[in-house]
C-alpha cells in the first residue's frame, strides 16, 4: 500500500495553475472538465481576464483549487513581475498547454522556460503535465511524429530549467500528453493529473480491491461525479490483459459526460445536478452497474452475470459506502481508522448466509424487493 | 422368387403413381405458382410498384446539389459523424446503399444535377421499387429553383407512380435562429401547397419535416418516413398503447438499434426531448457493451452455468435519478435488432419491476408473432 503520509493528508488544498499562451485552450478544456460544456460550445468563450479560480472537491479530503491563468502576454508579464509569489508559491500540478497549430513554437519555448523558471523558484516540488492541444487539427499519420517532435524540445528546456533529469535537487519529470476536445484524449490526461494529486490513493485502492474481492467484479472504477474523471480503477488481471480496450477509462469518462448532458436536456435540470441514482446494464455477458459510493464519487462496477451475484454487490456497495465516506473527513488518525475499516470489510464476504441476512435487512430499509428476479 | 419380383416393382410403381395423380389434384385448376406466371397471368391483389415489394423500405434521397443528401444518408445509415460531412465529394451517380438491420433498409440517392425525365434514364428501373422519395431543401439557401423541380417531381410522382410518398426535408435548419426557421418552414410548405392545389393534386401525399444532421431531428424524420412504410404499425402502436396504460409508462419507444430510428411509439403525444433521452440511452448501453461485452476465461469454474442460471441474455438497462419526482429510464433488449425504451412515470421501478417483466414479455411474445421470428 503507497503510504502518502499524514501530512499530506492534513494539506486539504492542492494548487494546480493552469497556464499556456492565449488562445491555446485552456478555458475551453477547463468548461469541458469542469463545468459541463459541450466541445462545439465552447466556441461562446471570451478571453479569460486575469485568473479565473475554481474549487473542485474530490475524494477524500482533495480539495482541487484550479487558477486558470489568462495568457495574454500582459497578464503574464505580471504573473512573472509583481505576482511571482502569489501566483507561483506552493503550486501542486502546473499544467502547461501547448498549441500544436502555433506558429511561434519558439516564443512559446520562452514564455514557458520563464514561467518554470519562476516555478521552480517557489514551488519546486511541483510537477508539471505538459498538454499538447489541438491535437485534432493535425492529420492523423503525423500526429505521433509531431508530438514527439514538440515534446523533446520542450522536455530539453524543462531540463535547463531544473525540472526532470538525474541530479540532486531536480524537480519532478514533466509528462506530456497530446490532447483535443474532440474525443477522449482529454479525459485521459486529465485523470492523469487527478490520479497524481489524490493523497491517499493507496488507501482507496486497498479498500477498493477487497471490495472487488467480496463483489467477485470483473474491474471497479472510480470516479468523480460532476467532471466523470476517474480516481482509480481496480481491474483483475485478465480483464487488463484481456479487454481489447486500453483505453476504456477514458471512453467511459466520455459517455457517462454525454448521458449526463442528454439528461439535463431532457429534465430541464442544470447539467451539475442532473445525476443519476443508478445505473444498470444488464446482459447475458456482463453486468454494469453505476451507484454513488461517497458524497462527490461514483463507482463504476462490472461483475459477470447472475442475477444474485448481481444484486449481492449491490447491497455489498451500499454498506461499503460508509468506510469510504470516513475517508472524507480528514483526521489525525484517519491511517488507524482505515486499518478499522479494512478489517471490517475483510469479516464481510459472499457467504449465502451473509447474503440472506443483508437481503433481509436491507428489504427491512427501503422495502425494495431486492430478491426478485426476473426471466 | 426372382421371376416375381418385377412385376412386383411395376405394381408399387403403378400405385405411386396413382397416388402421386391423387395429390396433385386439387391443384389442377390452380396456375403454377412460381412467379412469373402469376405475374403475367393473373391478378395477384398487388400494385405493381407497391410499398410491399420485397419487404424492404425503399427509399430515394432526392434534392438540388449541395443540399445535404449525401451527408445524410452518411450520418444516418453509416454513422457517420456530422462534422465529417464537410469532406463528402459530389455524387454524380445514382448510388444504392443498404443497411443490414431490422428492415434491410435501401437508400438510393439521385444526384441533383441527373434529369430524370430524359429519355436515357429507364424511370422504371428508378422509381419501381421506392417507397418514398425523400426531397431535401436547403433551407439556408435560395430555394425557389428547389421549389420549382420539387414541384414537377411531385406532380410526376402523383400522375406516374401515386403510392409513393414524398417527404420534405426543410434541411440544414441549424444554422437558422428560432423565428427564422418557422417563417422558412411555413413559406416552403405554403408554396408547395398552394401550387399543387392550383395544379388540382389536392391530395398528393407530400409532408414537411424540418432536419438537420447536427441534433437529433434528421433521426426522428426519417423514423416517421420509415414508420409510414410499414403495413404492420398500427399493430406495434396499438401493443405499445396497451403496454403503456399497464406498467403506467409514459412514453415507450421501439428502436431499431443500429440506425437509432424508431419504428414504432404509443400514441400520446410526440416531443423531440423524449426521444433525444431514449435515443441517448441506446448509445450508453452499446458503447458500454462494445467496452465489456468480451467472453472472459471462466474463473475458478464459476462461470458457465452461472452464467445461464436466470436466463436473462437479453440486454435490460435501468437508470434512476437522483432527486425525486423525475421519470426513469428503461431499456430492453427484444431481440438483437429491436429495443424497446420507455421513460417511466414512476418513482420507484422497483415496487413495479415483476409487473413490467411480465409486461414486456408479453409484449415481446407478441412482436414475435407480428413479425413472425422464430
Amino acid at each position: 500500500m503507497m503510504s502518502t503520509g499524514s501530512s499530506s493528508k492534513r494539506q486539504k488544498q492542492r494548487k494546480v495553475l493552469l497556464m499556456g499562451k492565449s488562445g491555446a485552450g485552456k478555458s475551453s478544456m477547463r468548461s469541458i472538465v469542469f463545468s459541463n460544456y459541450v466541445a462545439k460550445d465552447v466556441r461562446r468563450l471570451g478571453a479569460t481576464i486575469d485568473v479565473e479560480h475554481s474549487n473542485i472537491r474530490f475524494m477524500g479530503n482533495l480539495m482541487l483549487n484550479l487558477w486558470d491563468c489568462g495568457g495574454q502576454d500582459g497578464f503574464t508579464e505580471s504573473y512573472l513581475t509583481h505576482q511571482r509569489s502569489h501566483v507561483f508559491a506552493s503550486v501542486a500540478v502546473l499544467i502547461f498547454v501547448f498549441d500544436v497549430e502555433s506558429r511561434e513554437f519558439n516564443a512559446d519555448l520562452i514564455n514557458y522556460a520563464s514561467i518554470i523558471r519562476a516555478l521552480y523558484e517557489h514551488s519546486p516540488g511541483a510537477k508539471i503535465f505538459v498538454l499538447i492541444h489541438k491535437m485534432d487539427l493535425i492529420a492523423s499519420q503525423h500526429r505521433t511524429s509531431m508530438f514527439n517532435e514538440r515534446s523533446e524540445h520542450i522536455r530539453q528546456v524543462s531540463h535547463d530549467e531544473g525540472f526532470g533529469g538525474k541530479g540532486e535537487g531536480r524537480g519532478k519529470e514533466v509528462e506530456f500528453w497530446g490532447t483535443s476536445i474532440w474525443d477522449q484524449s482529454l479525459y485521459k490526461a486529465w485523470t492523469r493529473v487527478i490520479y497524481f494529486l489524490v493523497p491517499n490513493a493507496g488507501v482507496i485502492e486497498g479498500l477498493l480491491r477487497q471490495l472487488a474481492d467480496v463483489v467477485e467484479a470483473h474491474e471497479l472504477i472510480l470516479y468523480e461525479r460532476t467532471t466523470c474523471l476517474m480516481v482509480t480503477h481496480i481491474s483483475r488481471p485478465y480483464e487488463t490483459e484481456g479487454n481489447k480496450h486500453p483505453d476504456r477509462f477514458e471512453k467511459l469518462s466520455a459517455i457517462l459526460k454525454a448521458h449526463k448532458q442528454s439528461v439535463a436536456k431532457h429534465t430541464g435540470m442544470p447539467a451539475g445536478s442532473a445525476n443519476f441514482a443508478e445505473l444498470q446494464i444488464k446482459t447475458g455477458e456482463f453486468m454494469f452497474l453505476i451507484t454513488r459510493l461517497t458524497e462527490n464519487t461514483n463507482l463504476a462496477v462490472v461483475l459477470p452475470s447472475g442475477e444474485a451475484r448481481y444484486n449481492a454487490a449491490r447491497i455489498n456497495i451500499a454498506l461499503a459506502r460508509e468506510q469510504f465516506g470516513e475517508l472524507d473527513i480528514p483526521t489525525g488518525k484517519s491511517v488507524q481508522r482505515d486499518r478499522a475499516a479494512e478489517a471490517a470489510m475483510t469479516s464481510r464476504s459472499y457467504d449465502p448466509k451473509m447474503y440472506e441476512e443483508m437481503m433481509r435487512r436491507h428489504q427491512d430499509e427501503d422495502g425494495e424487493r431486492v430478491g426478485s428476479s426476473y426471466g | 422368387m426372382p421371376r416375381n419380383a418385377p412385376s412386383k416393382d411395376i405394381d408399387t410403381s403403378n400405385n405411386e403413381r396413382l397416388m402421386r395423380y391423387l395429390q396433385d389434384l386439387h391443384q389442377a385448376d390452380h396456375p403454377d405458382p412460381s412467379p412469373e406466371h402469376a405475374a403475367s397471368r393473373f391478378h395477384t391483389g398487388r400494385v405493381p410498384n407497391g410499398r410491399q415489394s420485397g419487404n424492404k423500405p425503399r427509399l430515394m434521397l432526392m434534392g438540388q446539389r449541395r443540399s445535404g443528401k449525401s451527408s445524410i444518408s452518411g450520418v444516418v445509415f453509416h454513422k457517420l459523424p456530422p462534422s465529417e460531412t464537410l469532406y463528402l465529394e459530389t455524387t454524380t451517380q445514382i448510388s444504392q446503399s443498404s443497411m443490414h438491420s431490422f428492415m434491410d433498409f435501401q437508400i438510393a440517392e439521385l444526384p441533383g444535377h441527373i434529369d430524370f425525365f430524359s429519355p436515357d434514364f429507364d424511370q422504371a428501373d428508378i422509381f419501381g421499387n421506392i417507397g418514398a422519395v425523400i426531397w431535401i431543401i436547403d433551407a439556408q439557401d435560395q430555394y425557389l429553383d428547389a421549389l420549382t423541380q420539387l414541384l414537377n417531381t411531385i406532380t410526376y410522382l402523383a400522375q406516374e407512380w401515386p403510392n409513393i410518398n414524398v417527404e420534405v426535408f426543410v434541411h440544414k435548419v441549424d444554422g437558422l435562429s428560432e423565428d427564422f426557421k418557422n417563417d422558412t418552414f411555413r413559406d416552403i410548405r405554403q408554396r408547395i401547397q398552394d401550387e399543387l392545389s392550383d395544379l388540382g393534386y389536392d391530395n398528393a401525399p407530400v409532408s414537411f419535416h424540418q432536419t438537420s444532421i447536427y441534433d437529433h431531428s434528421i433521426f426522428e424524420a426519417i423514423s416517421k418516413v420509415i414508420q409510414k412504410l410499414l403495413p404492420q404499425l398500427p399493430t406495434l402502436e396499438s401493443l405499445l398503447n396497451s403496454l403503456c396504460s399497464s406498467c403506467r409508462i409514459q412514453k415507450a419507444y421501439l428502436f431499431d438499434i443500429l440506425s437509432k430510428i424508431y419504428i414504432a411509439s404509443d400514441t400520446s403525444p410526440q416531443d423531440t426531448t423524449s426521444y433525444e433521452v431514449c435515443s441517448d440511452l441506446i448509445d450508453v448501453v452499446v458503447d458500454v457493451g462494445e467496452i465489456y461485452g468480451w467472453a472472459r476465461p471462466p474463473v475458478d469454474g464459476k462461470t458457465g452455468d452461472q452464467r445461464t442460471e436466470f436466463n436473462n441474455h437479453a440486454c435490460e438497462s435501468m437508470v434512476t435519478m437522483e432527486k425525486k419526482g423525475h421519470k426513469y429510464l428503461y431499456l430492453r433488449e427484444m431481440n438483437s435488432y429491436l429495443a424497446l425504451v420507455c421513460i417511466m412515470s414512476d418513482d420507484n421501478p422497483m415496487e413495479r419491476k415483476v409487473l413490467i417483466d411480465y409486461n414486456v414479455g408479453v409484449f415481446q411474445e407478441a412482436l414475435s408473432k407480428v413479425f413472425q421470428w422464430k
